[in-house]
């Protein structure tokens, strides 16, 4: 061997190179398994199916994503997900991981072997392809609420609208939302009621919109949301803060919104 | 051809690659085609699984007891006050005393116990998530830690005094 020559020739040299540095023994391969939900709308009389695949974790990285990524890369470049920013900022990767919503780049892989991991597209929706839902109901829900400042006064100093520190406190853990629609597909009432429940994503971001105090078109607001099917299908399941990948409470901000229209 | 370098995969992947990118054709579409594509395509949409695949928690599985329960009491309530009014006014003779002594006579131990634990269970277990409910109303308790204690709470009371009812 090339190695054993060396270390004779160099006796010294070797020893202290040993020294630093510690040969990397090849580890044991560390196969996973996941089982994926497949359906494409090219066979579209073929049922959705779970579709195996084995990664070796010891070249993978930590993260859900990760393994998604390196299937499609290296074993089926059919497999087919939403991803961009790959740190849970931009909500593209929202799936059913291990049977509950979060986002696959914020969703460690469970090291432990013995176990499959399954993973699902966001639930009770209609799906494009694979983990691809069709969030355009979702998002024309989003566009109902009317999400955007509203006023009749323009500021007095002609420049902005001033808020006081303690208002826009109250804004916190609000705006933080990203719309991944993790928490909206984690309820069962929006799971029945979708075409006319609006769901905790949207409401919360309604109510975000209600408490803001430079906003002057509550009544217009609340009035949008005074009927049996667009909030009050909320029957605080909690589905929805259980699961939020961001730590947020729309089951909370409903709640607010159901005390401000019991008071209106 | 190893003096040629052609056996380097780098001399060969390029042309392939080339060809290959040039036999997939991208057919042209115009707006009104994309659109039809688009209606055809969603026809045949399948939902995504959803109750069957979901993760057993503690906010949905107390949510659907709620409902259960609160189905099955109800049942039970409006088919025994309801008997007794059509019994009243057809005259069928259904009473409180024959109601007992036909309990007494034809109901079997077993399901005069499945009777019994699941109205003494499933009545505590709805009154006191009912007054949960109550307390989320005013605004309370809505933390994930909240929406936790108060349901291991309500569990608590289930058993406790669903136990001390049906064994009275």
């Amino acid at each position: 061997m090339m190695m054993s020559g060396l270390l004779k020739k160099n006796v010294g040299r070797a020893v202290f190179r040993r020294g630093l540095a510690s040969e990397v023994a090849p580890a044991a391969p560390k196969m996973k398994t996941f089982k994926i939900y497949r359906w494409s709308p090219d066979k579209p009389a073929e049922k959705p199916k779970l579709q195996e695949f084995q990664v070796d974790l010891n070249n993978c990285g930590p993260m859900i994503l990760d393994a998604l990524l390196k299937i499609k890369d290296e074993q089926d470049a059919t497999l087919t997900l939403r991803r961009s920013c790959r740190e849970g900022i931009c909500g593209s990767c929202a799936m059913n991981i291990g049977g509950r919503n979060t986002l696959a780049c914020l969703c460690k892989i469970d090291p432990d072997t013995s176990k499959q991991t399954k993973i699902y597209p966001l639930p009770h929706m209609y799906i494009v392809k694979d983990l691809v839902p069709d969030l355009t109901q979702f998002y024309q829900q989003y566009k109902s609420v009317q999400p955007y400042l509203q006023r009749k006064s323009v500021p007095e100093d002609g420049k902005e609208n001033l808020q006081s520190i303690a208002d826009r406190k109250k804004l916190d853990g609000l705006y933080e939302c990203i719309l991944c629609a993790c928490c909206s597909t984690a309820c069962p009432s929006y799971w029945w009621n979708q075409e006319q429940y609006l769901g905790p994503a949207v409401l919360m971001q309604a109510y975000r919109w209600l408490v803001d105090s430079r906003d002057q078109a509550s009544t217009m607001r609340k009035e949008m949301l005074q009927n049996s099917m667009s909030l009050y299908r909320c029957h605080t399941i909690m589905n929805c803060t259980r699961t939020c990948p961001k730590g947020l409470n729309p089951g909370k901000a409903i709640a607010e919104i159901k005390k401000a229209l019991a008071t209106d | 051809m190893l003096s040629l370098g052609l056996n380097k995969p780098l001399m060969w992947a390029k042309p392939l690659k080339m060809m290959t990118r040039r036999m997939v054709s991208t057919a042209k579409t115009t707006v009104s085609e994309q659109e039809s594509i688009l209606v055809a395509q969603r026809k045949n949409r399948p939902v995504s699984p959803h109750l069957t695949i979901y993760q057993p928690q503690l906010t949905w599985y107390l949510s659907s007891l709620h409902r259960i329960s609160g189905v099955v009491l109800g049942l039970g309530f409006f088919t025994a006050t309801i008997a007794f009014g059509v019994s009243t006014v057809f005259g069928l003779g259904l009473t409180t005393n024959n109601l007992a002594k036909w309990y007494h006579e034809k109901v079997p131990t077993w399901m005069d116990w499945t009777a019994k634990a699941s109205g003494a269970y499933l009545l505590t277990f709805h009154f006191g998530n009912g007054i949960r409910h109550l307390i989320w109303d005013t605004g309370r308790a809505l933390s994930l830690k909240g929406v936790y204690t108060t349901g291991y709470a309500v569990l608590a009371v289930m058993v406790i005094a669903g136990t001390s009812i049906l064994t009275w």
